[in-house]
């Protein structure tokens, strides 16, 4: 009995352990893509893998990682957010225009990510208790938020030179650009929700079979309704973010196909689109790769035209490669 | 009936399988399998699941290529392995569990699908629907050519396959658990143009759980255990314990169990339903259940037994009705309301409806109690988790690698014991099973009404929807017969007489009521 517990007991291990890895590859999988992406514009240009623009690069990742953590959450559950970019716009709206408030400028901040959150909880609501799909939801609030966006403006551009929370979009901690440090703080923080506690686990279940987790117990109404809170929140955070580099928003312009890059990042991080199946290291790998990308192209003198056809067929050839070695690697 | 369906095969090998391996990394799926098959035989192909049998039918459809030194001959004649494309041409055609058809496409087309008649390169529709006409007619079946495959039933979209099988000159036939979503008429067609197939001398390698099947049809039966090649049954010699014995590799003198009831005298009423109705199939459905009971719910499919049992468990919404638990009214809306009062309910398809596939074993064994597990600020609670597994694991004795392991790598059995864990770890006072033992091998089925057999023992009350009568007369204390949604009647054991199967069908059919029985 002993002997065979101990036999068990260390069968578990190796199991863990060799689930662990395969997690981590696939986690990981697309990261010899970004090394060898960066080693080759590195070859083209050697400014390229230098501190000050490996600086640049995770700048301008960060709001897109932000972004894509939330849709992580989203596609988990086997749904799609496709409103982020506008919700950002609408954010970064309010943003700056509640920053022109004498003493109160601060109060920009906890006013963007609210309306985000309340943008997000609006999608949740359609999609989890009048059960539309999330495509055709988010579409609709794809271009109605960008409409309020332009409202918010008056379609004009605002401006605040005096921005309060500037330092968000242009300062640093110990030499780490704030916007770095809350695009890690978000990863790290959906990580712990993801896969430390018990909403996290209905997230994958949901994503992985609805029905059986309705038979389950689960509220799922309540879980959708996170998951695209989640979203919309991160996605005013995303705002702020952006109205603090910029200092100015504009609701036009502004997070213009922002949710395409966002869910580029997730699918290259190897989440299934179908839900259940994903990880928040992935999205960050993949936000990386594009943020390497198009910062690499730009280095190497690419014209814009050629960088959108580069960058599309990175993003279809690397999550060809995915699929094929994760079929590879299938056990029967 | 069988005797017409069984011919007198001549006795020529139109299939050999020799040596057949096939390992997977480690992992030896097939072990030096070899299997004879003869033109018009009917040849079962039994065994626990996970024993090897999807394997080795893979290795002959083409899907997997066997180790070296294992060798597939045709006539006598080997032939390529490992290519499903030349296993097609070579007369091999496979019909599996999962139906392949394109629903909004016409039977022709389905029958032509990929292989279409040409006439100047353009699909031929005339001949195409002409052809499949000959077809359909050469199987004895009713349906037409023209006829969406959306609108057949699952039964006849199953002839489709069969029809499909024939277009390519198909001599050797997989049928893979073939009557499993059937209805017994559909079932009794399926074995009529089984029949027709044999007198063809087309070979039929049937995979199935089901005694009682393979008795009537089967020419010669060939059982696989632990990936191995045990032996080759006779017609003549074929018995039900012979069977199992070399299925499980033991002897099972006592499959079914009824030792841990309480006496009729403590029983209390546990589930009192009233008036379930939903507005559709489902009328006026009463009755008790009570602690520690085996009441069996059994009626054709379609009666309505999934039905009564979602709506108790609500995951249906219902239009009437009232529920009591304990002497006490409750009010179900929502599943997760069920478990709270204590109702806990096994799905009939544990891969669409009951798992995780995706998941660890351990994870969708917890769950259903992860909230009340969870530690402050809704952090989940590892070590709980692991211990409940563990335990779960070794009390129903499930066979994983690990806790750890995805639940989609279990067999059928392991897949519904992790599923019964889960509802037990809910602690539930009643428990609806739909079809406990679907799709799975003899040992976990005897496993399986061990633990009926022990939950009951312990005061807890059990509604048992089965479709298998046999499984249902050895298991139920009392069954309940449902017909066209409502309850047509209950059948009780009684001192000296033990429940009928013949009862059950008359009352399942309407025999009883509409007069003579045949």
């Amino acid at each position: 009995m002993t002997d065979s517990s101990t036999v068990a007991k260390s069968a578990d291990q190796a199991v863990v352990r060799s689930r662990r890895l395969r997690t981590a590859f696939a986690a990981l999988g697309m990261l010899p893509v970004l090394v060898l992406l960066a080693v080759g514009f590195q070859f083209i240009n050697p400014r390229f893998l230098t501190g000050t623009n490996l600086l640049i690069v995770s700048q301008q990742s960060s709001i897109n990682i932000v972004l894509a953590a939330g849709m992580t959450f989203v596609i988990l559950t086997g749904g799609i957010d496709l409103s982020v970019g506008s919700i950002l716009a609408a954010s970064a709206m309010v943003a700056v225009l509640v920053s022109l408030v004498p003493d109160w400028g601060m109060l920009g901040i906890p006013a963007a990510i609210l309306l985000g959150l309340g943008f997000g909880v609006i999608n949740g609501l359609l999609v989890a208790y009048i059960k539309l799909p999330p495509f055709i939801v988010t579409l609709g609030s794809l271009t109605a938020v960008r409409g309020v966006a332009r409202l918010l403006g008056e379609d004009t551009t605002v401006f605040n030179s005096d921005l309060p929370f500037d330092f968000i979009g242009n300062g640093s901690l110990f030499g780490i650009p704030w916007l770095v440090i809350i695009a890690l703080t978000v990863v790290v923080l959906s990580w712990l929700v993801l896969k430390r506690t018990v909403l996290g686990t209905w997230i994958y279940a949901v994503g992985g079979n609805a029905e059986a987790a309705r038979l389950t117990g689960i509220k799922v109404p309540l879980v959708l309704l996170f998951v695209y809170g989640v979203s919309g929140l991160l996605a005013g955070l995303g705002g702020v973010m952006s109205a603090a580099r910029l200092y100015a928003a504009n609701g036009l312009q502004l997070g213009q196909s922002y949710e395409l890059d966002a869910i580029a990042a997730v699918i290259l991080g190897g989440t299934s689109f179908v839900g259940g199946v994903g990880s928040i290291w992935g999205t960050l790998i993949g936000g990386l790769i594009i943020a390497v990308l198009s910062n690499g192209l730009i280095l190497a003198g690419v014209s814009d035209i050629w960088q959108y056809i580069i960058k599309g067929l990175v993003i279809i050839v690397a999550v060809a490669l995915d699929r094929y070695r994760l079929q590879a690697g299938a056990r029967t | 009936m069988s005797a017409a369906a069984h011919v007198e095969a001549p006795q020529r090998p139109v299939l050999e399988m020799r040596h057949i391996s096939k390992t997977f990394g480690p992992v030896r799926a097939l072990q030096d399998v070899s299997l004879t098959v003869n033109a018009g035989e009917l040849h079962a192909l039994m065994g626990e699941n996970g024993a090897g049998k999807s394997t080795l039918m893979k290795v002959l459809s083409g899907a997997y290529r066997p180790d070296a030194g294992g060798e597939i001959l045709i006539d006598g004649t080997p032939v390529a392995t490992g290519d499903p494309i030349k296993a097609r041409a070579q007369g091999i055609a496979v019909i599996y569990q999962e139906l392949s058809l394109a629903p909004n496409l016409t039977v022709a087309q389905n029958i032509f699908l990929g292989n279409e008649p040409r006439r100047f390169g353009i699909v031929d529709r005339d001949q195409c629907n002409r052809r499949a006409r000959e077809i359909i007619e050469r199987l004895g079946v009713s349906f037409s050519a023209r006829a969406l495959v959306s609108s057949l039933s699952l039964g006849e979209r199953q002839l489709v396959e069969i029809a499909r099988a024939l277009s390519t000159s198909a001599r050797i036939i997989v049928m893979d658990e073939p009557t499993t979503s059937l209805t017994s008429r559909e079932t009794d067609r399926l074995f009529e143009v089984i029949a027709t197939l044999k007198a063809q001398g087309i070979a039929i390698i049937y995979i199935s759980h089901r005694m009682e099947e393979v008795y009537q049809l089967a020419d010669r039966v060939s059982v696989l255990r632990d990936s191995g090649y045990v032996g080759t049954l006779e017609r003549a010699d074929l018995n039900a314990s012979r069977l199992v014995s070399m299925m499980v590799g033991r002897d099972l003198s006592a499959f079914y169990k009824k030792d841990h009831r309480p006496p009729d005298s403590q029983r209390r009423v546990a589930l009192s339903v009233r008036g379930m109705s939903d507005g559709g199939l489902l009328k006026d459905c009463s009755f008790d259940l009570h602690h520690g009971e085996v009441l069996a719910l059994a009626g054709l499919v379609g009666s309505g037994r999934t039905e009564l049992a979602r709506l108790i468990f609500g995951a249906d919404r219902r239009s009437g009705g009232t529920l009591e638990l304990d002497g006490k009214p409750i009010a179900i809306a929502s599943p997760r309301e069920a478990l709270e009062a204590g109702i806990a309910y096994l799905t009939e398809d544990r891969k669409e409806l009951g798992l995780f596939l995706d998941m660890s074993i351990a994870d969708n064994i917890n769950m259903g109690v992860l909230a009340k597990d969870a530690r402050a600020g809704g952090f989940r609670d590892f070590a709980a988790a692991d211990r409940r597994a563990a335990k779960a694991i070794a009390d129903l004795s499930i066979r994983a690698r690990s806790a750890q392991a995805n639940a989609g790598s279990l067999s059928g059995g392991n897949q519904q014991k992790v599923l019964l864990a889960r509802l037990l770890e809910t602690e539930p006072k009643v428990v609806i099973l739909d079809e406990p033992t679907r799709g799975v091998d003899v040992g976990a089925k005897s496993e399986i009404y061990r633990l009926i057999d022990s939950l009951a023992g312990r005061g807890i009350a059990i509604l048992m929807i089965s479709s298998e009568l046999p499984e249902v007369i050895g298991v139920a204390d009392r069954v309940l017969v449902m017909r066209d949604g409502a309850i047509a009647g209950e059948v009780t054991a009684s001192e000296g007489r033990p429940l009928r199967q013949e009862e059950i069908m008359e009352l399942a059919t309407g025999a009883a009521q509409e007069g003579p029985t045949r």
